[in-house]
């Protein structure tokens, strides 16, 4: 009776916990919102399922030899001195090997299909955005439409994003896990990174790569618009009249993360240029 | 404060601050409180060791015993000492950084993120370098001479200073607790964060100059050990017969001597770039951190395996051994071994695939990585069908074995996924990350060191360990992992990156509260063996071995009496086969009285190791505080030991044949009157060290 109810409680706490759980990995790739983490998610499975048949055996064989040949069980045969068999020798070389080579073709495929330096194949022209790693935040601008905002990130729906990104400090690395992997940003060089958003949205950015102690606070927020709404965000971001001006250039560089994101309704020419170049000078 | 007139040249860098307890008293929050804590349990354990050694009037016993000891059992032991000491700390580390992010959703927590930073710093490096590699090279030390049937290694000074300098490098970590602070650039230390531009404290320079001593001792003990193996093996032991803890203790060596020298550089470069104004990983004037990162690399991917092959050498022996059985597929796990010493040196790129390097190159270290899985499946294998069809025990070793394989497989599942280049993009950097080399390491270095430790404890003290609380431990070890790490695949998979101090997601909430409590079950796993040392040493008298072989084992290790005489081995034994031991309990006598013994040399004492090793900590010391005169005097002091140690003629002992034929005789006379036991019984007193022969 008690010893029901108390498995019951415990069944309980555990389904908590995994529907906390599934709470948990939302925030990751398993709901990919864009066309490069879908594929990245397809690939988890496809080689999850790989690896299932890899590793059952072992966690078969391992428990069940042991167990079956334990010591108190005399009716198990004993020969102390058998050590090789050709046959298994065969099964515990050939297979693994060819599972490896089988995976290879996927994995240099894949690595090619998802390099971030890649462009994503669409009829529209990629929107460029330049991401420049801050002391602990993000600066993203972006370069035809002359603004720029720290720590949010605003794109439009469907079309490609091409983000060229640096570091105005020390070695970071910019993650989205709902939309695409991650690659580090460093100060005096350029990296890039290739992804679009499938569906409108608000989904989590980050700073991976631990750089001081603001390093928890560098988080953003990526904003998926519709194209119209992203139009009327840019609109609207120009005529705020709250330039990147001197002031603002000299504030970046100050070790903070701001309490809300910032719009910038214009942005100096090159500011992107500057930075990369800026952080090759003697200091 | 600041220190004025003479006393910037004497102090260099030192303020008052510097002191946790100046930092306490005046910012009396409980991260400060924490920090002037471990300070003072550092000071306190110090002070109450010399007191305790002088009220028992053990100094001298101490010195001429213990520190001084060239011999490769007493240095095995010290390292293991050390590991066991470092091992506490860092794992106090991992539970407080683990209730700290369970504690700081949505919330600062208990821990300032600097301190946070330095916890797990420190945390790294201590298990890497002051923990894992003291215990594979103490349990090298200690067997693998009497594996390969030789009285030492092959350069005992040599050893010694590889431990002292070990040991000042730990002595050092130990120092940033209490003097100033250490390094928040991770295990790692990746510049441009670690250069003065971005971190002009003392901090990384603690962290430069303990592993910088500590990756010249793994290098020197590498060239030993590596020598020792080549040299040094008794007639008839050729190289395909020596045991496979030999075999990995060869591969784990070669590798030693090729990627220490990378981190030595590597450190060296960043210590020229904040100490001399050089710019190898600056932003500006032309640096590259991208160059540290591969030095970093080159040297860390082959750590990993220089930590992992000798886990897979105990493993070898405990498996063959608890089974009663051949070990299976003996040159398929020679060849895997080594397959893997050269593979380890191909994939170091693969920790940095979101560097922006191009496809092409992630694929090709993609695919290496990947290969490697093929000689680890391998081994695998080759353990299970050696408990195929043989008698297998589960004694807390073989427990350890066990573990390792179900959990290592998990682990290598998710390394395979990390392995390909996409894959890796996203959970990078992350939990995940932590989660993996956590699954790997944990069983594949920490469990076999502790199944090395418990197999092998009645060999060098003469008495067994206990069982009950050998299990209990055993069992906290593997709940306690499962518990505090499987969470993280799952939070890692989220996108939560590692090193975060506070946390905003409260869906991670009971992710974090079972990793919380994993962790609190490892800690009670420490304590477990601590209980168990204890019990064991209460119940010594009862568990005596003293015979030598409680296990019926099978290597030259086990064919002397436990504890193993200074010279390990009255006659040089010859071997005929993979199992010597074995295989002359089976067909002879190896108890047999040789008729002629004959003097032993032995190296003499030497205290040049611990005055290298505590004046190069000083040195050391001097560098991170930037008081010159320390520095210039202990480089000095150790020049000036090199010397005089060079002019030192009187270095051999002669243990005389009519002593060699005391304590064998006595040994021998134990041997005939001990009982000699069948396997189902070798957990009770009744074992005492000699093995029943059933065929």
């Amino acid at each position: 009776m008690t010893a029901s109810r108390g498995l019951l409680r415990l069944f309980g706490m555990a389904a908590l916990v995994l529907l906390c759980g599934c709470d948990a990995l939302k925030l990751g790739v398993m709901n990919h919102a864009g066309p490069i983490a879908t594929s990245q998610w397809h690939l988890y499975v496809i080689v999850g399922i790989v690896l299932v048949f890899v590793a059952s055996p072992v966690l078969l064989l391992t428990p069940l030899i042991a167990w079956h040949y334990r010591l108190s069980n005399t009716s198990s045969a004993f020969r102390p001195n058998w050590q090789f068999s050709w046959i298994l020798e065969f099964f515990i070389w050939i297979p693994p090997t060819a599972i490896v080579i089988g995976l290879s073709f996927l994995l240099w495929n894949y690595t090619h299909a998802l390099d971030p330096y890649r462009p994503l194949t669409s009829d529209q022209p990629a929107l460029e955005v330049q991401a420049v790693a801050l002391d602990w935040k993000w600066l993203f601008i972006y370069p035809d439409e002359r603004v720029a905002a720290i720590d949010q990130m605003i794109i439009p729906v469907g079309r490609p994003i091409h983000i060229s990104l640096t570091s105005g400090t020390v070695m970071q690395a910019l993650l989205i896990p709902r939309l695409a992997g991650q690659i580090y940003a460093m100060a005096g060089m350029t990296t890039q990174l290739n992804l679009a958003a499938s569906q409108p949205g608000t989904y989590l950015g980050e700073n991976t790569q631990f750089n001081g102690t603001g390093f928890q606070n560098e988080k953003f927020n990526v904003i998926a618009l519709a194209p119209a709404e992203f139009a009327q965000w840019v609109d609207h971001v120009r005529g705020s009249a709250h330039p990147l001006d001197a002031a603002a250039y000299a504030d970046l560089f100050r070790r903070s993360s701001p309490p809300q994101p910032i719009a910038f309704s214009s942005v100096p020419p090159a500011l992107f240029q500057r930075i990369l170049a800026q952080s090759r000078e003697p200091r | 404060m600041m220190p004025q007139g003479i006393w910037p040249a004497v102090l260099g860098r030192f303020v008052w601050t510097s002191l946790p307890f100046v930092r306490a008293w005046e910012h009396p929050t409980a991260s400060e409180i924490i920090g002037a804590g471990a300070a003072s349990i550092v000071i306190i354990g110090a002070v109450s060791t010399v007191a305790l050694i002088i009220w028992f009037g053990k100094w001298r016993f101490l010195w001429s015993e213990w520190l001084t000891s060239l011999d490769h059992k007493k240095i095995g032991i010290m390292y293991i000492v050390l590991a066991f000491v470092m091992l506490s700390r860092a794992l106090i580390e991992a539970v407080l950084m683990r209730l700290q992010q369970a504690a700081a959703i949505n919330n600062p927590g208990f821990l300032a993120p600097d301190h946070f930073a330095q916890l797990f710093s420190t945390h790294g490096s201590i298990m890497i370098f002051f923990m894992a590699m003291p215990f594979l090279a103490g349990l090298i030390n200690f067997v693998m001479p009497l594996q390969i049937g030789s009285r030492d290694v092959a350069f005992p000074l040599l050893n010694s200073i590889s431990l002292w300098l070990t040991g000042g490098a730990a002595g050092l970590m130990m120092a940033s607790l209490v003097i100033g602070e250490f390094s928040t650039g991770g295990w790692s230390g990746y510049p441009p964060y670690t250069e003065l531009a971005f971190s002009p404290g003392v901090g990384p320079d603690y962290w430069i100059w303990a592993v910088t001593l500590g990756s010249i001792g793994s290098t020197l003990t590498g060239i030993n050990f590596a020598v020792t193996i080549y040299k040094m093996r008794c007639p008839g032991m050729d190289l395909m017969r020596m045991p496979l803890f030999v075999w990995t203790a060869l591969c784990t060596s070669i590798l030693m001597i090729f990627a220490m020298p990378p981190l030595t550089v590597a450190t060296a470069l960043l210590a020229l770039d904040r100490y001399l104004g050089f710019h190898f990983f600056t932003n500006d004037l032309g640096g590259n951190m991208m160059n540290y990162a591969n030095l970093f690399w080159l040297f860390g991917h082959p750590e990993v395996y220089i930590l992992i092959l000798p886990a897979f050498g105990v493993y070898s022996e405990v498996v063959s051994t608890f089974s009663t059985k051949d070990l299976y597929g003996y040159t398929s796990l020679v060849l895997a071994t080594a397959a893997i010493a050269l593979l380890s040196f191909t994939v170091w790129v693969h920790h940095f695939f979101t560097m922006g390097q191009n496809a092409n190159i992630n694929a090709v270290f993609g695919i290496a990585t990947m290969t490697i899985g093929v000689p680890t499946g391998v081994k695998i294998y080759d353990w299970i069908w050696t408990m195929f069809r043989g008698e297998v025990r589960f004694t807390v070793p073989m427990l350890y074995s066990l573990a390792f394989m179900m959990t290592f497989v998990l682990g290598g599942f998710t390394g395979i996924l990390l392995a390909f280049p996409p894959l890796d993009y996203l959970v990078h950097n992350t939990l995940f990350l932590v989660a993996h080399f956590h699954n790997m390491l944990i069983p594949g270095l920490l469990y076999g060191m502790l199944a090395g430790y418990h197999y092998w404890f009645p060999k060098a003290f003469g008495f067994r360990l206990n069982e009950t609380w050998g299990r209990i431990s055993f069992g906290c070890w593997v709940v306690g992992f499962y518990l505090a790490f499987m969470p993280l695949y799952v939070l890692g998979a989220a996108g939560l990156a590692r090193r975060t101090q506070e946390v905003f997601e409260t869906a991670f909430r009971p992710w974090l509260y079972i990793a919380g409590v994993g962790a609190l079950i490892l800690l009670c796993a420490l304590a477990s063996l601590v209980v168990q040392l204890w019990v064991s040493i209460r119940q010594r008298d009862a568990n005596r071995v003293f015979a030598g072989d409680p296990w019926d084992g099978r290597g030259l290790e086990w064919s002397t009496s436990a504890p193993p005489p200074e010279y390990n081995f009255a006659i040089l034994p010859r071997v005929h086969g993979r199992d010597p031991f074995y295989d002359r309990k089976r067909n002879g006598d190896p108890y047999a009285p040789s008729g002629s013994y004959h003097d032993i040399v032995i190296p003499k004492n030497s205290m040049t190791g611990p005055v290298i090793g505590v004046f190069g900590a000083a040195t050391a010391f001097g560098l991170v505080w930037h008081m010159w005169w320390l520095a210039i005097i202990g480089l000095l002091v150790i020049i000036a030991a090199v010397v005089a140690r060079s002019f030192a003629r009187d270095v051999h002992e002669i243990i005389s044949a009519d002593k060699v034929e005391r304590i064998e005789g006595r040994w021998l006379r134990a041997v005939v009157k001990a009982t000699s036991i069948p396997r189902k019984v070798e957990m009770k007193p009744v074992n005492q060290g000699l093995a029943r022969v059933s065929g």
